[in-house]
């Protein structure tokens, strides 16, 4: 994992002592709500519903149990008990004080953490793949190429104040467990003549005109990425559109201009910029993969794990992904218990799996997009007292990407953008479904509850986006999407339903793709076999 | 009737224009009628709650009811988390909100 | 230069400067007056114009000013790296909806002057411009990357 040396570390209390002075000024009336909002949402800060919201970033979604335990300590302290793990790999506080904010930074800075650009007109925490430095398909662990981008994008002088918020993924092997096509800029890692380097994929997004993001670079080496994206931003940060906080992601400018005509643009922009000295040298790269080489696996863990105990074995089967290393396992911790708020994790459960972490898994956790928790390092001989743990904890829910595995915003709840409650939607499919969840096999559900699509549901298996009409809850349906490898966009099935409605709609799906499925196919597999007809027939009559 | 209403600086709390003062409680709102532009606009300046905004609500016997879900929720709490409202202690509030 | 020098123009401006050369006192022209009038050397860029259209003259620009429309306006940002970056050393001045927590970043993409439409507060501005101690990027001013202080 990486460590911050004295630099990283100045400049992270730095921010906190600047953090510090603005929250003062905006006490005593020395800045204006309307100045010292993008202030604070530089910082993560929030005014949502019931109060103040604080999101800490998780670069890359990977932490230590010491970091854990401190979102656990947070919770505790500042909070109401508990935290939301987010699609973007972070974590946010629903019930934060404005007074209080500086000291939860302080707090986080002594564990190397900060709640840096979590939200604003900036770059974004850089998310990555869960399974980084664990998965078995990966060509290079893509985490040091996010922590050299966290750099360079921290306090970036001339993209902090952009058309619009800029996130960016990168990932490292062919499977995508990052929607990375689904990000303003997605980076792919690969090798090519046996050098490591990158794809670049440009104006992907969701909100409320999703794209897919399309490739602008075929390969670029390490030595000229910062130059390379750079001029990526420079070209969006001027000319995309100011006009309408709609269009103003880059995925509008490159569906006005075209993919060739804004490439042309950003390799002029490349040339003028390449050699002006803006790139880090290689060894600033080697230097942080050094912090990266993993952990030292037991060369003779027992690759068999006894599956007598049937509750178990079902956990094994659909929460446990291969390892590279033999003798190894890759846990994901469900944080989508039926019923359950999806993401949510009491202090108790935050503190537990630190613990499970420390004691077993070489002391790291990861926090995935689809709002769970990963034990990247574990070995195959603990699995059995590791589940013992999180059952014990309510927190072995037998789910990875099942329905009941859903992906949910905040919703009305608790968010000021919302149009539609999100929570009480997940937790009743959970609970329609959780007696057949297996039987439908892989479906990835996804919830947004407005059109801003925080949960996801264009990239959903089954979408759905929470509408306002005429003051009540309406939701639509879709069908289709895809944050993955083969990612897709779902399509609307028809008028919307009320609460009730969509979770009925649902089942009548899923009744009939069990119906026409053939062979092992997923839903996804099937819809795209036979399209939308025959499930608007089956939901609409 | 018509209420104002915002969230503390400090706090972030929702709270409600009493006549006289903010409360969390939307029990103690008053209807401030066709004042409401000029007392957002004093508030706004006295900036002890951001963004004060006026909306519609009904008169009950219970006391006002906001006509927009959303506000029912903000005067409530979150509806997924009934621990962690105003009303703790009320299996049925959440049915005011809906 | 650390602290600015706080100078009142004779257009009744006030401006924070961070070079010690004379003000420019020529009236500052449009871009499209100055691309058609080559005699000019002080130049007013909106926050849409196009700074490249001025590399070919930059030898004869003494003062280039930017148009910051408001505060969300990130254009001008881009506009004031180009610049220093083909090289121009003349006075960089940023004009209008110019907050103070936003001078730091602006110092870095080479602006050297500032016009704020509101005054800013200077114990603050100071306090804020030695906080961060070194930044992360290379830039269009002077203050070396953390990777060159790791990797000499």
């Amino acid at each position: 994992m990486y460590r911050y040396d004295e630099y990283d570390q100045s400049i992270v209390d730095a921010r906190v002592e600047e953090f510090r002075d603005q929250v003062e000024r905006r006490l005593s009336g020395a800045l204006t709500e309307d100045q010292f909002k993008p202030l604070r949402l530089m910082n993560g800060l929030y005014l949502q519903l019931h109060a103040y919201m604080l999101r800490v970033a998780v670069p890359y979604g990977t932490l230590d149990s010491r970091q854990m335990r401190m979102l656990g300590h947070i919770a505790r302290k500042y909070d109401r008990g508990y935290g939301h793990f987010t699609t973007r790999q972070n974590i946010q506080y629903n019930w934060i004080k404005l007074a209080d904010a500086p000291d939860i930074l302080a707090e986080l800075a002594t564990v190397q953490m900060h709640a840096i650009q979590t939200s604003g007109n900036c770059i974004r925490n850089i998310s990555s793949d869960q399974f980084a430095g664990a998965a078995a398909d990966e060509v290079a662990d893509p985490r040091p190429w996010a922590e050299l981008l966290r750099q360079w994008s921290t306090f970036h002088p001339e993209f902090t104040y952009l058309p619009r918020k800029f996130k960016i993924a990168v990932i490292a092997a062919d499977e995508d467990r990052a929607a990375m096509r689904l990000h303003d800029i997605g980076i792919q890692l690969l090798t090519r003549d046996g050098v490591l380097g990158a794809k670049i994929f440009v104006g992907g997004g969701m909100g409320r005109t999703p794209m897919i993001a399309h490739e602008v670079k075929d390969f670029i080496t390490a030595d000229h990425l910062m130059s390379y994206l750079e001029a990526c931003l420079r070209v969006y940060n001027r000319y995309g559109r100011r006009d309408n906080i709609y269009k103003a992601r880059i995925k509008i400018l490159l569906h006005e201009i075209g993919v060739d005509a804004y490439r042309e643009q950003v390799e002029a922009e490349f040339a003028a910029i390449r050699d002006l000295g803006i790139d880090p040298p290689l060894a600033e790269l080697e230097r942080i993969t050094a912090m990266f080489t993993g952990p030292d696996f037991a060369s003779d863990a027992p690759d068999t794990v006894d599956r007598a105990d049937p509750d178990f074995a079902v956990w094994l089967d659909q929460n446990v992904a291969a390892h590279k290393q033999p003798g190894h396992a890759i846990v994901t911790i469900s944080l989508k218990p039926i019923g359950g708020i999806p993401g949510d994790a009491s202090a108790d459960q935050i503190d537990l799996v630190a613990d499970l972490a420390e004691r077993y898994g070489h002391d790291e956790l990861r926090v995935t997009h689809a709002q769970n928790i990963v034990l990247p390092h574990v070995r195959k001989a603990d699995l059995y007292v590791i589940w013992t743990a999180l059952r014990d904890a309510g927190l072995a829910e037998a789910n990875l990407d099942l329905i009941s595995d859903i992906i949910a915003c905040p919703g009305l709840d608790y968010c000021s953008l919302a149009n539609a409650r999100s929570i009480p939607l997940a937790q009743k499919i959970g609970e329609r479904f959780a007696g057949r969840q297996r039987e439908l096999g892989e479906l990835k559900l996804k919830i947004s509850g407005c059109i801003n699509a925080c949960g996801h549901h264009h990239a959903g298996h089954i979408g759905i986006l929470g509408v306002d009409k005429k003051g009540t809850e309406n939701y639509q349906l879709l069908l289709g999407g895809s944050g993955a490898e083969d990612v897709s966009l779902g399509k609307i099935t028809g008028p919307g339903f009320d609460e009730d409605g969509v979770v009925d709609a649902i089942e009548r799906v899923t009744d009939r793709y069990v119906a026409l499925r053939e062979a092992d196919e997923r839903f996804l597999d099937t819809y795209r076999r036979v399209g939308m007809q025959p499930f608007k027939e089956a939901i609409y009559g | 009737m018509k209420l104002l209403t915002g969230n503390d600086l400090g706090t972030g709390d929702v709270v409600w224009w009493t006549g006289r003062d903010w409360s969390r409680h939307i029990e103690d709102a008053v209807d401030v009628g066709g004042q409401g532009e000029a007392i957002l606009r004093a508030e706004e300046g006295a900036r002890r709650v951001n963004v004060p905004y006026l909306i519609d609500a009904e008169a009950t016997e219970q006391g006002p009811r906001p006509a927009h879900i959303k506000d029912r929720i903000r005067a409530l709490g979150p509806t997924v988390r009934p621990d962690l409202t105003l009303k703790p202690a009320d299996a049925d509030a959440g049915a005011w909100v809906i | 230069m650390v602290d600015p020098i706080t100078v009142n123009t004779n257009a009744g401006e006030t401006l924070l400067r961070f070079r010690d050369d004379v003000v420019h006192d020529e009236p500052a022209v449009t871009l499209d007056a100055f691309l058609g009038q080559t005699n000019a050397t002080a130049v007013r860029l909106e926050a849409g114009d196009d700074a490249r259209e001025l590399l070919e003259h930059l030898g004869q620009i003494a003062l280039v000013e930017i148009s910051f429309p408001t505060f969300r306006d990130g254009r001008g940002y881009s506009a004031a790296r180009i610049l220093r970056e083909a090289g121009f050393e003349g006075e960089l001045r940023a004009a209008g909806d110019v907050l103070v927590d936003q001078i730091p970043h602006m110092r870095r993409c080479g602006f050297d002057s500032f016009a704020p439409e509101k005054p800013v507060d200077a114990a603050t501005l100071t306090k804020l411009l030695a906080l961060y101690p070194q930044p992360y990027q290379k830039a269009a001013d002077a203050r070396v990357p953390v990777w060159k202080l790791r990797h000499g």
